[in-house]
């Protein structure tokens, strides 16, 4: 029972930490590209979120069995013993980026097939998912920090989602609404974007030495 | 049939090279302004809205944000060049993941480069030479360029975007690092007698918010000089 506590505080930390602390567009600036172009409405923004949070959550944990069971030091020993020197960890690269290639078509098809509206708005940056760098950045993070289990890495994935799908839609607000003021004409688009944007991340920051 | 078609596609990717010469040379008007182009009013950063997210984690010191211009163009450079080599043999539905591969394989060179010579630099870039995979810049210069055209252009025309890319981020990276602390490339610039006159260094330059607000006014120092960049309403 407290076992079980323990566990769930855990996550719970987990994922507070990556929502907020360690957000991906306020902390490292992951997945920007897209964050700027399809911002201009609530909408698409909302639609995009919800196709990164399902990407991430379904690739970390993938990615997380990739390393520990195929490309990690010695990660191979289930196999054999004799494979217990192999490492391919060289090729967590390319590993990765097929992996998180073949999950966004998935997304793609089922995106196509149940909300052919959405399909249209999203356009070319549904594929673009695949080279969202927010994703594989979830997958390197992910190795980096070296998990403990399957669990703590589904609820980083999803952690991290969220943060990106906040992230968007608060921005999306913010640039609908600014449509109306009057802006210096050089500055106009992408110039006060990327001000709003540091701005949002200056106030992210009050999160920051928070430790979970 | 595909080893045909193959055969075909390094066929008419050899000869331009070969038979440009006379009639057009290689550093031609028209090829150097695929190099000067992305470093002002193409740039893809400030203008293609290309290549943000990696940009701007790194560039807290000028010493990082140099080895990484440098990747991002020796890695956008060769992987337009190879995809502008084999175009014509790639199926048109699988060639995003064509392309993944092949800019991943040139990543993992660099990557393993980095490690063997520059270790502390490939340290403090961590996860990010990794992320060069997913810079828009490589997909996108492959996708707008390299897809449809020769091989020799396409060399340069990375060559140019990773300059444009990398002209960014060494700007960005010399304000931050100059009043973040007061050095650059490490070397004291603010001499001693300042601080002891009550000057300090400007902490938040150093926060990764300010790389944002930086480029932004990068951006708007750009579009107003340059009045053809501004956004419609």
């Amino acid at each position: 029972m407290s076992l079980n506590k323990l566990f769930f505080m855990d996550y719970v930390n987990t994922f507070i930490k990556s929502v907020f602390i360690e957000n991906m567009i306020f902390a490292y600036f992951l997945g920007m590209c897209s964050y700027l172009a399809i911002s201009k409405t609530v909408k698409s923004a909302v639609g995009l979120g919800v196709a990164v949070i399902f990407v991430l959550v379904v690739s970390v944990p993938v990615c997380y069995m990739l390393e520990n069971y195929v490309l990690k030091a010695g990660a191979l020993a289930w196999l054999s013993p004799d494979f217990a020197t192999v490492d391919l960890s060289f090729l967590s690269f390319i590993m990765y980026i097929a992996t998180i290639a073949t999950i966004t078509q998935l997304v793609e098809m089922v995106v196509e097939k149940y909300a052919p509206a959405l399909y249209q708005t999203l356009g070319i940056f549904l594929p673009l998912i695949a080279v969202n760098c927010s994703i594989l950045g979830g997958a390197l993070f992910m190795q980096e920090r070296e998990y403990a289990t399957l669990g703590e890495a589904t609820v980083f994935g999803f952690g991290s989602g969220v943060g990106w799908f906040l992230a968007i839609v608060a921005l999306s607000a913010i640039r609908e609404k600014i449509r109306y003021s009057n802006i210096p004409a050089p500055l106009r688009g992408l110039g006060i974007t990327f001000i709003i944007t540091g701005l949002m991340a200056i106030a992210f920051m009050s999160f920051m030495g928070i430790a979970i | 049939m595909n080893y045909k078609s193959d055969v075909m596609s390094t066929g008419t990717v050899t000869t331009p090279v070969k038979t440009k010469a006379p009639g057009e040379g290689l550093f031609s008007a028209k090829n150097r302004k695929l190099i000067y182009d992305p470093l002002n009013d193409n740039n893809p950063i400030t203008v293609q809205v290309l290549g943000i997210c990696s940009a701007l984690a790194v560039t807290v010191k000028m010493k990082p944000s140099i080895v990484m211009a440098i990747s991002v163009v020796v890695v956008c450079a060769c992987s337009n060049l190879i995809i502008s080599m084999i175009r014509n043999s790639i199926p048109n539905r699988v060639r995003i993941i064509v392309q993944l591969t092949v800019v991943a394989g040139m990543v993992i060179i660099v990557d393993q480069f980095l490690k063997a010579f520059v270790f502390d630099v490939s340290k403090q870039l961590s996860v990010f030479v990794g992320l060069i995979i997913t810079n828009c810049i490589i997909m996108g210069r492959l996708e707008a360029y390299a897809m449809s055209n020769k091989p020799w252009p396409s060399f340069l025309d990375g060559i140019g975007n990773g300059l444009g890319y990398g002209l960014i981020l060494i700007i960005v990276s010399i304000v931050r690092e100059l009043f973040g602390s007061g050095e650059l490339m490490g070397t004291r610039i603010i001499p001693e007698s300042v601080y002891d006159m009550g000057y300090f260094n400007n902490s938040l330059v150093i926060m990764p918010p300010m790389a944002l607000i930086i480029v932004g006014v990068i951006i708007w120092i750009q579009r107003s000089r340059n009045r053809k960049l501004i956004e419609s309403k």
